[in-house]
């Protein structure tokens, strides 16, 4: 009866032992895949570069949140669907949105008689859509610019505006 | 030898059988449109980029010469429809969804009619090679007649890249009302299968069938007599049953070969071009005769149309002059749809012109009361009418939930539109208008997702582009440092020492 309860109990023991090592191992040799998170949560993300989430760009945001648990909801051209996809991917609290969502069908438009060519839109342009050399005027590729309008405050004659892509 | 219709065929999916209402505009022969004043030709006639216009205002033009050319890869060029003067390229009307203004050239007639001449016409065809042959139609500005404009020439150019078995000469018009094709092949047989040999020619094939359908008749008469006259044995006419829409080219294809055009495929991917008969008719004008498409038989018909017809008018001619020589409108008229009932456009005025793609005038009593739309209740009588054997009742699920997944595994995009589930529906779903624009919004999503994945890659590609110049910075500055330190005491000393000499000559 005693050798009956032992040998349970030792079995027991061990099978959990050996699971225990298994799974420290697996946590050791194969870590969370970050990276494949990271660009998971890239993909969900409208691209527009815009860096109103406070971080650089989309990808940097997609870092921010997945190692340094930054909020999902700070993407407003996104929208709440962003905002519940990226609930639903990461199994966090999907939050209401920081913002209000801004217009996607805006694209900036250079005044070309006005521009100076001082280089600072360009610099500041997140996909590279703005065209031109110092003193020379500058334009925008209207198929890449994604609107984020990051290239409006730097310009010190006010020469950007936001129009309809159409 | 008598040429009899031959039935064997494969199967079709679903269907409809619909009242015919052809008889009304098929008792009188084609009546010619006479010359209007003023015609209006819009550049954008066909699928693709318009053409660019070559003449101005002021230009005096003749009958079949070129005015706007094709622009780009898939275009087909638009020839003036008469002699006359070009009086401006500006908006008008013209018969889109919503009737609004697309550019034109428009001509002022000289009553004239001289013909402009082309060199070389008739061309010897059977001496061309087919690539040739090809550039030829191409300049002709022949596009599909059977509603697709899709320019006739690029869809040959396509066509000849694939192995290819059979031309199919669709003579099918399974949409109510419209007559146009029915008069063209009992008038104007021996043109249409011209056409097919030129067509046969040009895509090196040794068989074409001729398909028409048991309702018409007539037609088949006409074609019979053309094809004894002609001899060739390479074509064989085939009587199909009158099931709408039967006249669809996958469908037809399927019919005819009983071979199945796979998802997102060509006809050509099963060895098939289908060709309207208008379109051979007018490919043979052209040819043979040296005439461009600058006409077209249309049919003018409804019970709002005093008395219907088929009419042949040049392209360019303001509806309003069609309806004319029908005998005007009654008192009932009420609604237009350039088109069929099923998958024709309302228009609000008749100023718009007859373009290349109008086979049909529909001018109805009654505008077709929109009943009140109830639940789906999933009794799957639009899955049993599809003929592309999809499930519009899933399909409606998902385009109401926005679900571009399951739309795309259940096939949306392989949707014809025929409005075959409209019409069976029981609770008055407008399932084909759902479907159109749940496509709209596929596509709109799709360009979206493009466009932010190009901008990822810009950003990716610009961040690279900074952290390189940011290092290659910090590699020269680090270099810069090194030098300065590997230079050592004796070296500033040297240089303060040649500062303070130059110091004390300026002194003296």
């Amino acid at each position: 009866m005693l050798t009956a309860v032992l040998t349970a109990t030792a079995t027991i023991t061990a099978i959990a032992i050996v699971a225990g090592l298994l799974l420290a191992y697996a946590n050791r040799r194969l870590p969370a895949d970050a990276d494949k998170l990271v660009e998971q949560v890239n993909e969900l993300l409208p691209q527009t570069q815009c860096a109103q989430c406070g971080f650089p760009g989309c990808r940097p945001y997609a870092e921010a949140i997945v190692s340094s648990g930054a909020k999902i909801n700070l993407c407003p051209p996104g929208g709440q669907d962003t905002v519940q996809r990226l609930a639903d991917l990461l199994g966090r609290e999907p939050l209401e949105l920081a913002a209000a969502v801004p217009d996607k069908s805006m694209i900036a438009l250079i005044d070309e008689a006005l521009c100076i060519g001082c280089m600072h839109c360009r610099t500041a342009c997140p996909v590279d859509a703005i065209v031109g050399a110092h003193q020379y005027m500058h334009t925008i590729l209207a198929a890449e610019c994604t609107g984020c309008g990051l290239c409006l405050p730097p310009c010190p004659v006010d020469c950007i505006s936001m129009v309809s892509a159409r | 030898m008598t040429a009899a219709a031959t039935y064997d065929l494969g199967k079709l999916h679903g269907g409809l059988r619909l009242p015919g209402e052809k008889e009304q505009s098929t008792s009188r022969g084609v009546q010619q449109v006479p010359l209007p004043r003023q015609l209006f030709l819009p550049l954008q006639q066909h699928v693709g980029e318009p053409a660019q216009p070559i003449v101005a205002a002021g230009d005096r033009v003749l009958k079949g010469q070129l005015i706007a050319a094709a622009d780009g890869e898939l275009s087909a060029p638009i020839h003036a429809s008469t002699s006359g003067t070009v009086l401006a390229i500006e908006p008008w009307p013209v018969s889109r969804r919503h009737g609004e203004a697309g550019p034109c050239i428009v001509i002022e007639s000289d009553g004239l009619d001289q013909a402009y001449h082309y060199d070389g016409h008739p061309v010897q065809y059977q001496e061309l090679a087919p690539d040739e042959l090809l550039q030829k139609i191409l300049q002709g500005g022949i596009v599909g007649l059977g509603g697709a404009v899709f320019p006739t020439a690029q869809k040959l150019m396509q066509a000849v890249t694939a192995p290819l078995t059979h031309l199919i000469l669709n003579g099918v018009e399974c949409e109510p009302f419209i007559s146009c094709d029915d008069m063209l092949m009992r008038e104007q047989a021996r043109n249409l299968l011209g056409g097919a040999q030129i067509l046969m020619h040009a895509l090196r094939l040794e068989k074409c069938f001729v398909v028409v359908e048991s309702d018409k008749p007539e037609a088949i008469h006409g074609i019979a007599v053309a094809m004894s006259e002609l001899d060739d044995k390479r074509i064989v006419l085939k009587q199909v049953p009158t099931i709408y829409p039967s006249g669809g080219e996958d469908q037809l294809v399927q019919l005819v070969t009983n071979l199945e055009v796979p998802s997102g495929g060509l006809p050509t991917d099963v060895g098939c071009v289908v060709q309207n008969v208008g379109t051979a008719a007018a490919i043979h004008r052209w040819i043979v005769d040296g005439e461009p498409l600058i006409s077209r038989i249309t049919t003018i018909t409804g019970d709002g149309i005093a008395s219907p017809v088929n009419v042949e008018a040049r392209i360019g001619t303001p509806v309003s002059e069609l309806i004319a020589v029908a005998g005007g409108y009654t008192e009932r008229a009420n609604q237009m749809i350039i088109g069929g009932p099923m998958t024709g456009k309302s228009v609000t005025t008749d100023r718009v012109p007859l373009v290349k793609a109008t086979n049909c005038v529909l001018v109805l009593s009654d505008v077709i009361p929109l009943a009140d739309e109830r639940p789906c209740i999933r009794c799957g009588e639009c899955a049993i009418v599809c003929p592309i054997e999809l499930q519009p009742q899933q399909l409606f699920w998902f385009a109401c939930s926005d679900n571009e997944k399951q739309l795309r595994a259940h096939g949306l995009t392989d949707c014809i539109e025929c409005g075959c589930c409209d019409l069976v529906c029981p609770s008055h779903i407008p399932l084909t208008a759902d479907f159109r624009k749940a496509k709209a919004r596929m596509r709109e999503m799709e360009d979206e997702k493009a466009r932010a994945e190009r901008a990822r890659l810009r950003f990716e590609a610009r961040t690279t582009r900074l952290m390189q110049e940011q290092a290659q910075r910090d590699q020269e500055l680090a270099k810069q440092k090194q030098d300065a330190l590997s230079a050592g005491p004796d070296a500033i000393r040297e240089i303060l020492e040649r500062s303070r000499s130059k110091n004390q000559k300026d002194d003296q």
